[in-house]
């Protein structure tokens, strides 16, 4: 049976070529790998190689023949062996599916749980812990209950981590589960990565976010896209963890949030929180997630103490957003340290008779935009206060969520109150001016509310 | 740019320098040494090297048919030449137990390692059947099953991930081993030396294969390597190395026999270059304008790894007609693959939205 030599495509976006030349004739035994044309295509010249063997049967088109489209019977060759069957002749393109209405296809919310904080029983007791001390328990009551948590980072072990937050650790746990890694950031992203995927739960340390860029490439390349690409078969349950965000006076390679970068990738779950009860419920949550986790903290907020529920599982839900106070005037939203600056402004702004409601995104991706729109519709008025630059941000991103969903609802443009758009300066007075601080957010609010 | 011209020797070090750094107590003076002998295979297990060969080469061959039909698209790239790698070390490793994990030109190893060819076809049509679904493609494919790790798109990342499996191997002290196979191209990549640091340090159990096959893309070894010599790379990690005839499945067989001893007696990693060398383009839309056609017809003429296969067949006293027999067979089955590949449908459209995360939150 006679083999149809097509126009081949020969590069990935190919369409037509010129057969320049033919380097066989009619009646010529080829054997597979033989070369039996030159094609030019629109980036170069080709050789096309035989696949099959067997003996040249019609030329049918001829050499300098142009625009030549992909998939045209360009030659027949009677095969060798008359047992072996054709390649079945196939239509070039196979029926496509319709993708027309693809976004329609989007899985109806329906199966989507309610997440909600679980209530802490009444009588509870609440002990201050410094949201230091709340992220050791929670890596620590992990690594209790589940012997496939381990912790690899930087001076995490001996040194007791570079801020402390590993403290005790290596010696409840001992060096096979409280790993010291050379500065080797992005070597020890990849072997974290590749733990996960061998069915362990890494925990793995940057000692501070600034140095994560050195293994982004593995955080989003392979952490968060490995469950896709592989049809849900490989999974990368992993946690990255460490300070993000402007300390002080550290400079500008030193001084960055990263809240936005990791938060515009599928596949990843963001947290960023804010005081010590969620910055251990949401920890715990992030290490028994089946999910890759970029868990961002705050160096300048490690140090200070709130109340944490005394409860032997503290485990709180992932996106899920949480507020902070209520008000009816105007919608805080931030999360992480900014926060604090929120919370700041808004009992100022009660002593000058406006109520703000504070939000505390907590999570970053999934983003809880239920809450946050749920809120704009009482208020409708709303702020994003965000301790990092404003292009691309999350303010940016919540920008749009109110204006695409909730634009009935706004009695005023949405305000970004960010950092300045320059690197962190190191002077002083020029880095207080680059952050956010309350006057900034208060100036918003009484913008948006249209007081002087 | 162009290669260095040789340097001229150094001066020694000067002895008081030598003398202030002591070697490490524990260095690690014993070196595998690379089998003189090759590997004795039975008649059968021969049959079974030439088989899976075969397929890997068929199915090679076809599927650069059926891109150039249209129905393979984006990059596509082929294990054509260096099937006995593939085949040597997989028949040595333990399924279910050893691990293993390389690039972007995965399906030879697919193959090797037993897995289906019609979901491996299937997924570079990108079929609702294939291996991942249709999401992954050619170069993103995965069988946990299998302990087959993938399938990786970034060049150097699979040695770290590699390193990573490693670490789980010993952690959870399942005996089991870590292949991780990189090009020589990858070899240049800061990743793989951060591996090969903390690997040593811990003394994991990984086997460092560097698939030589002399060209990344189009730039030559001497043309980006100013240590040429592969199996050297980790020497300042004190990870041994060996250089293989990667074109001879029994050459390759019995060095990963040797490494396997190493590792899995405690000693950490251990690097085999694999001498070998890709036929056909880097991926389909290669110009080859940086090699000549006669350096490629000279290695497919004077060291084939199948043509060497069935030499060694042939000392075995196998018929021709045996041989024969087994090439029909592979015939089918891969005609079956794409055939497989082609009338399977597209993914559903609602697999645009799964497996972006396994949990709800
Ligand atoms: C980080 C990164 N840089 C560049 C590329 C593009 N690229 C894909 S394959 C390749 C050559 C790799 O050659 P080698 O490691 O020798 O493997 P081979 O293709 O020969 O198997 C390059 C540069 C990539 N995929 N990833
Ligand atoms: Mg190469």
């Amino acid at each position: 049976m006679a083999i149809e030599i097509k126009m081949p495509a020969l590069s990935p976006t190919m369409e037509e070529g010129t057969l320049a030349k033919w380097l066989v004739k009619e009646g010529d035994e080829v054997k597979s790998g033989d070369i039996l044309a030159e094609i030019e295509t629109d980036k170069a010249t080709m050789e096309f190689e035989a696949v099959d063997e067997g003996v040249v049967g019609k030329i049918l088109v001829a050499e300098g023949s142009e625009n030549v489209k992909v998939g045209t019977v360009i030659a027949t060759m009677a095969g060798e062996d008359g047992d072996v069957e054709a390649a079945p002749a196939a239509a070039p393109t196979a029926a496509p599916a319709s993708v027309a209405d693809a976004p329609s296809a989007k899985p109806a919310p329906a199966e989507i749980k309610i997440a909600v904080d679980p209530a802490v029983p009444a009588g509870t007791e609440y002990v201050k812990t410094t949201v230091r001390e709340a992220l050791r328990d929670a890596m620590a009551e992990e690594m209790r209950t589940d012997e496939r948590v381990f912790v690899m980072g930087e001076e995490v072990a001996e040194y007791q981590g570079a801020y402390k937050v590993t403290q005790g650790l290596l010696q409840e746990f001992g060096d096979k589960r409280v790993i010291d890694t050379p500065i080797t950031e992005h070597g020890f992203a990849g072997i974290g990565a590749g733990a996960a995927m061998g069915g362990l739960r890494p925990v793995i340390e940057f000692m501070t976010f600034n140095f994560a860029m050195q293994a982004i490439d593995q955080i989003i390349n392979s952490a968060a896209k490995t469950n896709y690409m592989s049809g849900g078969q490989m999974r990368c349950p992993i946690v990255f963890r460490g300070p993000n965000g402007a300390a002080s006076r550290v400079g500008a390679q030193h001084s960055q949030n990263y809240g936005p970068w990791y938060a515009a990738v599928p596949g990843l779950i963001v947290i960023a929180p804010y005081d010590a009860a969620d910055a251990k419920g949401l920890l715990k949550a992030a290490i028994r997630s089946t999910d890759p986790v970029v868990f961002l903290e705050n160096e300048l907020l490690y140090g200070r103490s709130f109340d944490v529920p005394v409860l032997d599982d503290y485990v709180l839900p992932i996106g899920k957003a949480r507020i902070m106070r209520e008000g009816k005037d105007v919608t805080l939203v931030s999360y992480s340290i900014g926060v604090g600056i929120a919370l700041d402004a808004a009992e100022q702004l009660a002593a000058e008779g406006i109520d703000a409601e504070v939000i505390d995104l907590r999570t970053l991706r999934p983003l809880d935009t239920g809450t946050v729109l749920a809120s704009l519709k009482k208020t409708n008025r709303m702020i994003v206060v965000e301790e990092g630059w404003p292009v691309c941000s999350i303010a940016s991103e919540i920008a749009a969520v109110a204006m695409e969903q909730g634009f009935d609802d706004l009695d005023a443009p949405v305000l970004r109150v960010t950092n300045e758009d320059v690197p962190l300066p190191y002077a002083a007075n020029l880095e207080k001016l680059a952050l956010i601080d309350a006057p900034k957010v208060i100036a918003a609010v009484k913008k948006v509310c249209y007081r002087g | 740019m162009k290669p260095a011209t040789p340097r001229t020797k150094g001066k020694p070090a000067s002895p008081a320098r030598a003398a202030a750094v002591p070697a490490r107590p524990d260095h690690n003076e014993e070196k595998p040494v690379l089998p003189a002998a090759l590997y004795e295979a039975s008649k059968e297990e021969l049959l079974e090297f030439y088989r899976q060969m075969v397929l890997i080469r068929r199915f090679e061959e076809k599927a650069g048919q059926l891109y150039g039909l249209g129905l393979i698209g984006g990059f596509c790239h082929l294990y054509i030449g260096q099937e006995a790698v593939a085949v040597g070390i997989q028949s040595a490793l333990t399924p279910g137990k050893d691990s293993v994990i390389t690039g972007y030109r995965d399906h030879g190893h697919m193959l090797a390692y037993g897995i289906d060819p019609n979901v491996i076809m299937a997924e570079l049509t990108g079929r609702g059947a294939g291996i991942s679904r249709g999401k992954g493609g050619s170069m993103h494919m995965f069988s946990v099953e299998h302990k087959f790790f993938g399938g990786h798109g970034i060049v150097g990342a699979q040695v770290s991930l590699g390193t990573g499996l490693a670490f789980s191997h010993k952690y959870a002290n399942d005996g089991g081993v870590c292949v991780a196979y990189f090009g020589d191209g990858a070899a240049n990549q800061g990743q793989v030396y951060e591996s090969f640091n903390m690997a040593e340090l811990w003394k994991l159990p990984i086997i460092y294969v560097i698939e030589n096959n002399q060209y990344a893309m189009g730039t030559s070894v001497n043309r980006s390597s100013a240590e040429d010599q592969l199996f050297r790379r980790g020497e300042s990690f004190r990870i041994p190395g060996l250089q293989v005839n990667g074109m001879d499945v029994l050459a390759v067989r019995a060095a990963t026999e040797e490494a396997l001893k190493w590792v899995q007696a405690g000693k950490g990693p251990i690097l085999l270059e694999m001498k070998t060398y890709r036929y056909r383009g880097h991926s389909m839309s290669d110009p080859a304008k940086y090699r000549s056609r006669e350096e490629v017809q000279e290695v497919r003429e004077k060291s084939d790894p199948i043509e060497g296969v069935k030499k060694y067949l042939e000392e075995a006293g196998i018929s021709a007609d045996e041989i024969k027999i087994i090439d029909q067979d592979i015939r089918k089955i891969v005609n079956a693959s794409a055939e497989f590949a082609e009338v399977s449908p597209e993914p559903e459209i609602a697999e645009l939205y799964t497996d972006v995360l396994v949990e709800q939150y």
